[in-house]
């Protein structure tokens, strides 16, 4: 595969997901004009916000050849930490989000021990500690739905528009995402994620520090996870029980659709923005159609099927 | 009388690179086939269609005169074609049995016999005399040189009519390459056609009938064994003249004059200095120095702790026992990251390059400069105008040739595959350089320029401590061998005592210097 | 002859090392169970345990076959549940209704299970990201079926299934060991059974030898699913009744993946088996019995089954002490 192949290879993922981006707006405007007002578009932008926060942190783990199980509750627990914290007068209140995301990054640092140090295949380990996570938050909250409301501060990032009228959530996506495009494409740390997804063994003999970086990334991951739960318990004003299962598989989703490899060592962020443009505009589409959840259903997971068929073929084992 | 296989006008592309432009071999029953050329030649994709592994874009394949469309290694298989390649076709999870069997094994009621399997299996085992290997044992556990011996038999479990071998007994200990030569000349005696690639011209002297050299994917001649002498092989090989392999480093060796003058034993204070190191039983009390300029050779038979005390010097060991001391200064080696250090640091060429030296998709240029990523960067940015000089300063200084440096390094040939490795730890002017067995599998034109490279880093004060399997680049690069022996260091040679006789007995850790053998020993494998 | 078999033996053992230890583990932790258990060993206490067990079982060896090829099927829960929906409609009526139902709700999973090949080998797409949209789309169907709880199952039948044999052995253990005696062990004995176990030991080694990969690929998914359906019409016969509950279908296709691991199969595949599968599953569902014997607080409970879990699939890595080539540990 020349560089030409390459290109072309990671172009076809933005191509084809910019492609099927524009076949869901022009139906959705063929449904209802609506679907193309700007009003409309910015609601759909800061949807994805949501699950874009989320697919960053995927993205790095993905690309180390990993994958991340624990999103969902993760998730959760920034949403309940940061209510539970807003909950306290003082200090506590005011640092409910930084509260949130290090809890997020403490659960990732353990992913991250577990996968780097222990050597557990990830999928089995962020299973556990997914469970763990559940296990924890039932304890916080004796299995009820917790009372406690975000902060006003959640709820400003989560749902108000402070620039040009673009949401907030929106804008925070932005800075998040250039900041992993930077990391990515001008670090030293982001040369290494991506050849640790090519090959591990070749990193640690060039000297490179290997499991730091991965702790390095499903911590970050963990972060992002629970920042998403405090964005979206900003959204709803409280947070509940098992709010972040709905997020696992479309992050993944998103990633993969995106161009990702989920073998690690390739992908673009932009082509994960791609993804989880596409993936949220789909959601939006099928329950706007009012088809039935089962619909729904079959719909994603074939359009997911269909769209890889185009892109992210495996190579032929025969030379 | 025609030959047994023939195959013709065979083209093949990979992209844009030509593998093979209308090459034609013929091997006849009864007769050893040796296939020989640079990497890049053409002759493990040749190979790879005789065994259907690979499809050609045109040509054709006569067995016995009647044209075959192989479809894949199964059908070639059921024709009688076998092969043993350099990657193993073993499975490694599964048993030594399972293994040999794996292809239409003995069925019984619709299920595998795996009684009759296991008789089959030690049948074959029997056959190339690897009868220490037990049929229930996985390969996974067996060392590299029994993988190889069980990847022989397998092939020739099913009675083949033709045996395609490429460098089938790289990691064989002589004993075992003896043992199989000799059944390998036993079944040529009964009408086996076997074509080989071997880049060891003593292995062809020994083995072959029949030689055909390729270059560039063409046939470039095809004639008896024994008819050509070897500077003319390689030559054909090459298509340019072929002088000295070896940079003249010192006065015992006459012949052409090569670079510039012999290095000077220079009298500076050790670079390197191992005292006493120990390790998990494989290591023992290793002692030794090199000093700025100095090419330091390992010597001995496979597996006698060779590679691991080059792990130890880069830190891949736990519970390494003894100290280690550059420059004068104690180091503690807990990890690869801590052979960087003031003043250079110290590299390793790793044993495999596809596995340990490369992230193969990545391209030429990334996989060139990720040693050396912390000294192109400031606080983590990667500078990318600092990278892109040293990136083309190397591929020059190395000569690397790639039809695209953006490319992923996976299409380059092995040659230049190693150069990119070499060039990557280049980057980090290292002061010490260690070598795992850097020429394995590689073409006499690259070996050559990297010979000339590794005097010229001597030159210029590198510490260099090299192992090799084959006994004449110990002879033409070092100025001190080392012979190991059951992870002890057991004899130093310097200087003019570097010959074939002394790194023989030493590896057989003889005390005495005894007398040649009888019979001449041409140079390489040992006895 | 004595010596070669003492031989034979040691690499049989050693071989197994993963699938005798969880079968270790589980019978430890049952002896523990029915100790403490009021009741002890009485025929109830021992049908529940055995047929819940069984269900995770069931759709753990459907995870498995896959996992041996080194893929994965994420699939098997939503398998799992559309069987269940496809039995409580069709397995009612005369005995030889039943037996056309029975036949069809196996058929959907070969159906499933061919599709999910299908995608894998000829699609070449990545097992764990096909298996799930796969998985999504099943659960859509299963939807389309019972948009809400309903439906029965012939319940001669059903009794049968969840009964005892002589008040004494479960019938649902006896349909396990009959599943792997008629399907797990001849299939593990074939060519296409090893051919799993080479694929997933080294795909390019594999089609170098010849194996034949696509269709054993194809084959171990298809398995899969044909595992899954009968893990649903059990669980038709422990609720009579069908339920698209896509909860329990996720949950259980997680739980599967850490029974495989539990019972000893490597997820990067090529060794590991059904048996040891059986005995992870075992183990995982024997963990939450405990707690409850325990009287572990119930709101802790799923933190504790966490915490058992990480410490479970942990435990390999107490290996790593071992290691003294630190390059190892880098694939």
């Amino acid at each position: 595969m020349t560089i030409g192949g390459l290109f072309r290879r990671i172009d076809r993922a933005l191509v084809a997901a910019t492609g099927c981006i524009v076949v869901l707006l022009i139906a959705g405007a063929l449904y209802d004009r609506n679907f193309l007002s700007p009003d409309y578009l910015l609601q759909q932008l800061q949807v994805a916000a949501f699950l874009g926060v989320i697919a960053t942190g995927v993205m790095l783990v993905v690309l180390l050849g990993h994958i991340d199980l624990s999103i969902p509750w993760v998730v959760t627990i920034g949403g309940m930490m940061s209510t539970a914290a807003a909950g306290h007068d003082g200090w506590a209140g005011s640092l409910a989000i930084p509260i949130a995301v290090a809890s997020g990054l403490a659960i990732g640092v353990i992913n991250g021990i577990g996968v780097a140090y222990l050597r557990v295949p990830s999928m089995i380990f962020t299973l556990a500690t997914n469970a763990i996570a559940q296990g924890l938050m039932v304890v916080h909250t004796s299995g009820f739905a917790p009372e406690d409301h975000a902060t006003p501060a959640m709820h400003a990032l989560a749902v108000e528009r402070s620039i040009l009228g673009i949401p907030n959530a929106v804008v925070v996506w932005g800075v998040i995402g250039a900041g992993t495009v930077v990391v990515l494409k001008r670090t030293t740390f982001g040369r290494r994620v991506y050849a640790i997804g090519n090959s591990e063994r070749a990193v640690y003999l060039s000297r490179g520090n290997v499991r730091r970086i991965v702790v390095a990334c499903f911590a970050i991951a963990g972060a992002c996870s629970a920042f998403a739960g405090v964005l979206l318990a900003g959204y709803s004003t409280k947070a509940y029980q098992a709010m972040g299962d709905p997020y696992l598989l479309p992050a993944i989703a998103a990633v993969v659709l995106g161009g990702t490899s989920i073998l690690g060592g390739r992908g673009t962020y932009l082509g994960t923005v791609a993804g989880v443009v596409l993936v949220t505009l789909l959601q939006s589409m099928l329950s706007i159609m009012q088809i039935s959840e089962a619909g729904r259903q079959v719909i994603y997971g074939a359009v997911i099927i269909v769209m890889l068929l185009v892109y992210g073929r495996s190579a032929k084992v025969v030379s | 009388m025609t030959p047994l296989l023939r195959m013709e006008g065979i083209s093949k592309r990979y992209g844009g690179v030509r593998a093979l432009e209308a090459a034609h071999l013929a091997c006849a029953r009864g007769r050893i086939h040796a296939v020989l050329g640079e990497n890049g030649a053409g002759k493990s994709t040749l190979l790879k269609i005789a065994a259907g592994v690979v499809k050609p874009d045109t040509g054709t394949i006569e067995l016995d005169g009647a044209p075959i469309a192989l479809a894949g290694p199964a059908a070639a298989r059921r024709l009688g074609i076998a092969s043993v390649f350099q990657e193993l076709s073993l499975l490694p999870d599964l048993t030594v049995a399972d293994n040999i069997g794996i292809s239409d094994p003995p069925t019984k009621w619709g299920l595998i016999d795996h009684r009759a399997q296991r008789r089959l299996a030690e049948a074959a085992l029997a056959r190339v005399g690897a009868t220490d290997i037990h049929p229930l044992a996985r390969v996974r556990d067996l060392p590299l040189s029994r993988r190889q011996l069980v990847e022989i038999a397998k092939a020739l479990a099913r009675d083949p009519k033709i045996l395609l071998l490429d460098e089938a007994t790289s990691a064989l200990t002589a004993a075992d390459v003896a043992s199989v030569f000799r059944v390998l000349q036993k079944l040529r005696d009964h009408g086996l056609a076997i074509v080989f690639i071997s880049h060891r011209m003593t292995e062809i002297a020994e083995l072959a009938d029949d030689c055909s050299v390729y270059r560039n994917g063409r046939h470039v001649s095809t004639f008896v064994a024994g008819s050509k002498a070897p500077t003319e092989i390689i030559e054909m090989m090459i298509g340019r003249d072929y002088s000295s392999v070896f940079p003249s480093r010192s006065p015992r060796s006459p012949g052409p004059p090569g670079p510039p003058g012999p290095v000077e034993r220079s009298s500076d204070p050790p670079v390197l200095k191992v005292t006493n190191l120990s390790w998990a039983g494989r290591l023992r009390n290793i002692d030794f120095e090199i000093r700025p300029g100095e090419v330091v050779g390992l010597g001995g038979l496979d597996g006698q702790g060779q590679r691991d005390l080059l792990l130890a010097l880069f830190g891949a060991l736990t519970g390494v026992r003894g100290s280690v001391a550059v420059n004068g200064v104690n180091v503690t080696l807990s990890s690869p990251q801590s052979t960087q250090l003031r003043g250079g640091g110290i590299a390793l060429i790793p044993e495999d390059r596809k596995t340990e030296g490369l992230m193969l998709p990545m391209s030429v240029r990334d996989n060139l400069s990720f040693a050396a990523l912390d000294q192109l960067s400031r606080f983590g940015f990667i500078d990318q105008a600092a990278e892109q000089t040293a990136i083309a300063s190397m591929i020059q200084l190395l000569r690397i040739r790639a039809d695209g440096l953006d490319g992923p390094v996976a299409e380059l040939s092995g040659g230049n595959q190693q150069k990119v490795v070499i060039g990557k730890w280049l980057m980090t002017r290292p002061q010490i350089i260690l070598l795992n067995d850097p020429t394995r599998g590689i073409d006499v034109g690259t070996k050559q320029e990297l010979y000339q490279l590794l005097h010229t880093l001597a030159a210029d004060g590198a510490a260099l401590l090299f192992y090799s399997t084959d006994y004449a680049e110990l002879i033409g690069c070092c100025d001190r061998v080392l012979i190991l022996y059951d992870g002890a260091i057991v004899r130093v040679l310097e200087g003019d005592a570097i010959s074939e006789h002394n790194i023989v007995a030493g590896a057989h850790n003889l005390a005495t210097a005894a007398q040649p053998a009888a019979e001449p020993r041409p140079p390489g494998r040992p006895a | 002859m004595t010596s070669r078999r003492a031989t034979d033996t040691r690499y049989w053992l050693a071989s197994q090392r993963g699938p005798l230890l969880a079968a270790a583990l589980f019978t430890a932790m049952f002896a523990l169970f029915v100790v403490e258990h009021p009741a002890g060993l009485s025929a109830n206490v021992v049908n529940t345990a055995a047929n819940k067990g069984v269900l995770l079982a069931l759709v753990a060896i459907a995870q498995t076959i896959p996992v041996l090829t080194s893929g994965l099927d994420l699939s098997v829960g939503s398998v799992f549940v559309l069987s269940n929906c496809v039995a409580s409609s069709l397995v009612a009526g005369s005995p030889g209704e039943v037996a056309l139902g029975v036949a069809a709700v196996l058929a959907c999973g070969l159906l499933c299970g061919a599709l999910n090949g299908l995608v894998v080998v000829i699609g070449r797409l990545q097992p764990i990201i096909a298996t799930l949209a796969t998985g999504a789309m099943y659960t859509g169907v299963a939807l389309w079926l019972r948009p809400a709880p309903g439906g029965a199952i012939n319940e001669d039948f059903a009794d049968v299934i969840t009964g005892s044999l002589g008040d004494r052995v479960p019938f649902s253990v006896i349909l396990l060991v009959a599943v792997v005696v008629v399907i797990w062990i001849p299939y593990r004995r074939s060519v296409l059974g090893r051919a799993a176990y080479a694929i997933g030991s080294s795909e390019q080694a594999a089609y170098m030898s010849g194996v034949p990969v696509a269709r054993a690929k194809f084959v171990a998914y298809v398995l899969a699913g044909l595992f899954a359906a009968i893990a649903g019409l059990v669980l038709t016969c422990l609720t009579y009744s069908g339920e698209a509950n896509a909860l329990l279908g996720g949950s259980y296709t997680l739980s599967s993946v850490a029974a495989v691991v539990v019972g000893g199969t490597s997820l990067y595949g090529g060794a590991g088996g059904a048996i040891g599968t059986i005995f992870g599953a075992f183990v995982l569902r024997t963990i939450g019995d405990l707690l409850f014997v325990f009287d572990i607080d119930p709101l802790s409970q799923p933190l504790f089954l966490g915490v058992v879990l990480l410490i479970a699939v942990s435990l390999g890595s107490f290996r790593l002490l071992k290691v003294k080539k630190r390059l190892d540990l880098y694939r």
